[in-house]
């Protein structure tokens, strides 16, 4: 899975901290288009110094909100508060904010250095200091040498680093980003996260960034909203997405998951069983279900918690314990994935870590394997 | 690369001949002794010579290059803002209106042109007194409107053509929406106005049918006085216009698609330069 | 509303309003004024026809009324005049022949240049494009001395004995279709040659590996996916065509009748307004449907080049 980056330690996080006032509030937006609905009834508080990331997949609205934040779109309803103050009516080039575009949009008839200088310009700085700030910038990116280039004279990494540079010339207090690394090939792509990373740990700045990426959101963002149709399905630190989803819908877009579908039959505050036709076993959670004895779920559990052996399970009516053929097997090097029908004919995927060589693999097509996994592992899901 | 398929390059030379042999002959003969412009009379530039001198066609020429320049710079005043409205602003009220209104004169037959807009004027001139008789004026409002709506189309479409989050950008780092227009726009559809610009003008001297509607005693275009001198059967006076004509054209053109393909080939090193990392 | 968004909006308000203020004023209204003037009746004044408005004294105690003229009678002339009703179909078949003439010699051309290396590409259009920025009324001129008895083509075909020098193809209607198709080759290859172009060869090279043969992938697909093209072409062609006046008047016969030409006439010769704006007026209802054809298949193009 993506890597997570290593925050250091604080005593509270700004968003557990109710005497934290919120930088950026969004308050109940509602975003139309004709009859379509692009953003739907969407509330989220954004505090200084976060990278927040909206993710979700194309015609998500996570791009609407983004161009509602810089003020390119009028909200339909709801409104928009940017440290305090309600941006209702107030246009692009009044607001406090600067947005880096999925295209750069770096002038083509201007330089580097006049396209850095644009913001800057308007503000009718002093000539020394738009100078002054222009290297600055350029220094920060690494792209000294290129000042007096035209963007089309620049290669696609150059000119990401001066839309980055032009959009934070201008020192906003919040930064948008809509799919910044999204033009970028892979390997670089991933060197440039952790780049946006430390430059936004540098300058403080709050970044809220688009992005359709799991990989790219669990790297970078200290909280990522995952949207689903307009909405906003659910709001966490990259790990309480992963672990913990809230839906079938996160669960799935983020990472894989194997999902089955179960009744509750016990429910109690340290734990809750569930007895499922699908994993052919009754699941045990070490957490209270979310729904009255009963009642229809799912439960969640990712491949990489499932352990697979060939030998017969300990007892005969394990719990979290599934019986099945190995039907596929891709191996990827570091590690291999193993797609198990179990009897109730529902496919089950399993990653294993390649500790040892592949011709030394202990399972092969058509073996029969035992399923395991811990009660941390599951989580029930209601939607 | 696939070759031209035979038949196919066939076709496609025998369309420029037909294009260019009639052009050709106009120019050869225009250097004729004789007076019948078909039949060769021997070498003789005696007929450019005369046409320095035929005053009242030298007089239309010029009045139909003011016109032409005066109605060409006004077609891109509005062309170019219809064609911003058009690319830019959306579905406002009025929109569809607005929109068949550009496109009609593209297809609208010449002749109902020219007879709706003598219509109006002379209602107009009945109505507040203005304008005062036809002539300059009248050619050049209605040279105005027909040709606006071909700038406005090539405007609308460079517009379209162009990434609109550049005007986003710059209105992002706090540009006002008028100095957007002046700072990032106007230099980037700029080569959408000086054709848009040269297209109207060629139009606007080209076109007799409007001009013959419109115009009053004593305003006569080139067109008009070329088709009046047309009718009375050929002229070689009208061949050596005619090559004069051609030769000023296609001078324009060459000049500019060398600095056309100049520019290309500055482009194609500077992206060369980039991808090796500069 | 703040004061710097309600600027933005009156600054769209001005771009918007200048250029539609003036095509309402000098090209709708005109419309109006033509259809007004096509229900009126020709007098011997300045200007030449009745009002259709008119304030008249009523009936004892009732004073002024406003009295509402609709005369039919220009139009009833249209339908009682063979004149008219020939002039039209002739029109609308000359327009249709020399269409297909354009298709004829512009879709070849346009599918050569199309399939040519790319770097040769832009010269070539610039060769169709080219005599489109020279005089149009010379380039028709250019057949006159072409096509006249002693002519280029009738001297070309007497020394190799086809006919004799005094064979003429001037003034007649196959000197109008040569007209016709000379001069509006470029708006035909121009649309074909956008819709060509961007065809992606990879489909001729998909169809082939399928089993089609060169013509019958040319037929469904390359055919097909130029459709617009075609259209857009053909009308581009067609409806000013419809209409057009300078190339009948100059390679036309006397007997060559077309729309333009007799509304012209009804205008210059006869001064007769009313019968001119009508025979507009019917003319631009021909017209209409192309018109809106052309329309769709252009905003369609634009939604699709988005």
């Amino acid at each position: 899975m993506a890597q997570q980056p290593i925050r250091k330690p604080t005593r509270l996080e700004p968003w557990q901290d109710p005497a934290q006032v919120p930088y950026v509030r969004i308050e109940r937006v509602t975003k139309r288009f004709g009859d379509f609905l692009a953003v739907d009834d969407v509330s989220l508080d954004i505090h200084r110094g976060e990278f927040f990331a909206l993710l979700g997949g194309s015609g998500s609205g996570k791009s609407t909100l983004l161009r509602m934040l810089a003020g390119f779109e009028p909200l339909t309803e709801g409104r928009i508060f940017i440290d305090g103050a309600d941006m209702a009516g107030i246009p692009p080039y009044e607001r406090p904010v600067n947005m880096m575009f999925q295209s750069y949009a770096l002038f083509p008839h201007m330089s580097v250095e006049q396209n850095v200088a644009f913001g800057l310009k308007q503000d009718r700085l002093p000539r020394g200091e738009i100078r002054d700030r222009v290297a600055e910038m350029l220094e920060l990116v690494q792209l000294a040498p290129f000042a007096k280039r035209r963007p089309h004279q620049l290669s696609g990494g150059q000119k990401q680093r001066v839309a980055l540079a032009r959009s934070l010339a201008k020192r906003p207090k919040l930064l948008l980003l809509d799919e910044p690394l999204g033009a970028l090939d892979k390997r670089l792509r991933e060197q440039t996260q952790f780049e946006l990373v430390n430059l936004q740990e540098k300058l403080g700045v709050t970044f809220i960034v688009v992005t359709h990426d799991q990989e790219e959101a669990m790297t970078m963002a200290s909280r990522i909203a995952v949207m689903n149709h307009g909405a906003v399905t659910q709001v966490g630190t990259p790990t309480e997405v992963y672990e913990y989803p809230n839906s079938r819908f996160v669960a799935e877009f983020i990472g894989s998951v194997n999902l089955f579908e179960g009744r509750v039959v016990e429910d109690e505050p340290d734990h809750a069983l569930i007895r499922s036709a699908d994993a052919g076993c009754d699941l045990y959670v070490s957490h209270a279900a979310p729904a009255p004895v009963g009642s229809t779920v799912h439960v969640a559990v990712r491949p990489e918690k499932i352990a697979l052996s060939k030998e017969p399970p300990a007892e005969a009516d394990g719990r979290n314990t599934a019986r099945g053929v190995v039907r596929e097997i891709a191996y990827l090097g570091d590690v291999s994935i193993y797609l198990v029908e179990l009897a109730s004919g529902k496919t089950v995927r399993v990653t294993a870590t390649n500790l040892a060589r592949r011709a030394d693999l202990p399972v092969s097509w058509d073996d029969e394997v035992t399923l395991t996994w811990r009660p941390f592992a599951g989580v029930v899901l209601t939607r | 690369m696939r070759p031209l398929l035979s038949p196919l390059s066939w076709a496609l030379w025998f369309g420029y001949a037909f294009l260019y042999v009639p052009i050709a002959l106009l120019i050869l003969y225009s250097f004729n002794e004789s007076r019948l412009v078909t039949v060769w009379g021997g070498f003789s530039t005696k007929w450019y010579g005369e046409l320095l001198h035929n005053a009242p066609l030298l007089d239309s020429a010029w009045l139909s290059v003011q016109i032409a320049g005066l109605s060409a710079t006004l077609a891109v005043v509005l062309g170019t803002l219809a064609g911003l409205a058009l690319a830019r602003f959306g579905r406002f009220r009025g929109r569809t209106l607005f929109g068949g209104l550009i496109s009609a004169p593209l297809v609208m037959p010449e002749v109902i042109i020219g007879l709706s807009l003598l219509l109006l004027f002379v209602a107009m001139e009945q109505w507040i007194g203005w304008p005062d008789g036809r002539g300059m004026t009248t050619i050049t409002i209605a040279h105005t409107t027909f040709t606006t709506a071909y700038v406005a189309v090539i405007v609308q479409s460079r517009l379209a053509g162009m990434d609109g989050s550049l005007e986003e950008a710059a209105m992002d780092l706090g540009a006002r929406p008028a100095k957007v227009f002046f700072v990032i726009t106007l230099p980037l559809i700029a080569p959408a106005i000086v054709a848009g610009w040269l297209l109207a003008f060629t139009l606007s001297l080209d076109d007799v049918v409007v001009a013959s509607f419109v115009s009053g005693p004593g305003s006569t275009t080139l067109p008009m006085t070329i088709l009046s001198s047309v009718r009375f059967g050929v002229s070689p006076q009208i061949n050596a216009l005619a090559t004069i004509i051609v030769l000023v054209v296609a001078a324009g053109i060459f000049v500019a698609s060398l600095l056309l393909a100049r520019r290309e080939r500055q482009r194609r090193r500077d992206e060369q330069m980039a991808l090796q990392g500069g | 509303m703040s004061p710097a968004r309600r600027l933005a909006r009156s600054g769209r308000a001005l771009v918007t309003g200048v250029p539609y203020l003036w095509l309402v004023l000098f090209f709708l209204v005109p419309f109006l004024i033509v259809l007004r003037i096509s229900f009126s009746e020709a007098v011997m004044a300045q200007p030449p026809y009745t009002p259709l408005l008119d304030w008249v004294q009523g009936e004892e105690g009732e004073g002024l009324k406003l009295l509402l003229t609709l005369n039919l009678g220009s139009y009833l002339r249209l339908f009682q005049d063979d004149l008219y009703v020939v002039a039209y179909l002739s029109s609308l078949r000359m327009a249709a022949v020399s269409t297909v003439l354009c298709l004829a010699v512009g879709y070849p051309m346009a599918y050569a240049i199309a399939r040519a290396r790319p770097a040769r590409r832009g010269a070539l259009m610039m060769l169709v494009i080219l005599p489109f920025w020279t005089s149009f009324l010379i380039r028709v001129y250019a057949w006159i001395g072409i096509l006249k008895a002693n002519g280029t083509l009738a001297n070309l075909l007497a020394s190799v004995g086809l006919v004799d020098p005094s064979f003429e193809l001037l003034y007649s209607d196959v000197a109008v279709y040569i007209g016709i198709t000379y001069s509006y080759l470029p708006f035909m290859i121009l649309p074909l040659y956008a819709s060509l172009e961007k065809l992606d060869p990879t489909l001729l090279e998909a169809a082939a590996d399928l089993g089609a043969r060169p013509w019958e992938a040319f037929l469904r697909v390359t055919l097909p996916l130029s459709l617009p093209g075609i259209i857009a072409g053909s009308l581009l062609v067609f409806i000013p065509a419809v209409g057009e006046f300078v190339i009948p008047e100059l390679l036309g016969g006397p007997d060559t009748l077309m729309i333009g030409r007799v509304l012209w006439n009804e205008f210059f010769s006869n001064r007769d307004w009313p019968v001119a704006s009508a025979v507009a007026i019917a003319l631009l209802l021909f017209l209409v449907v192309p018109i809106m054809v052309f329309q769709y298949v252009q905003g369609r193009q634009q939604e699709a080049g988005r």
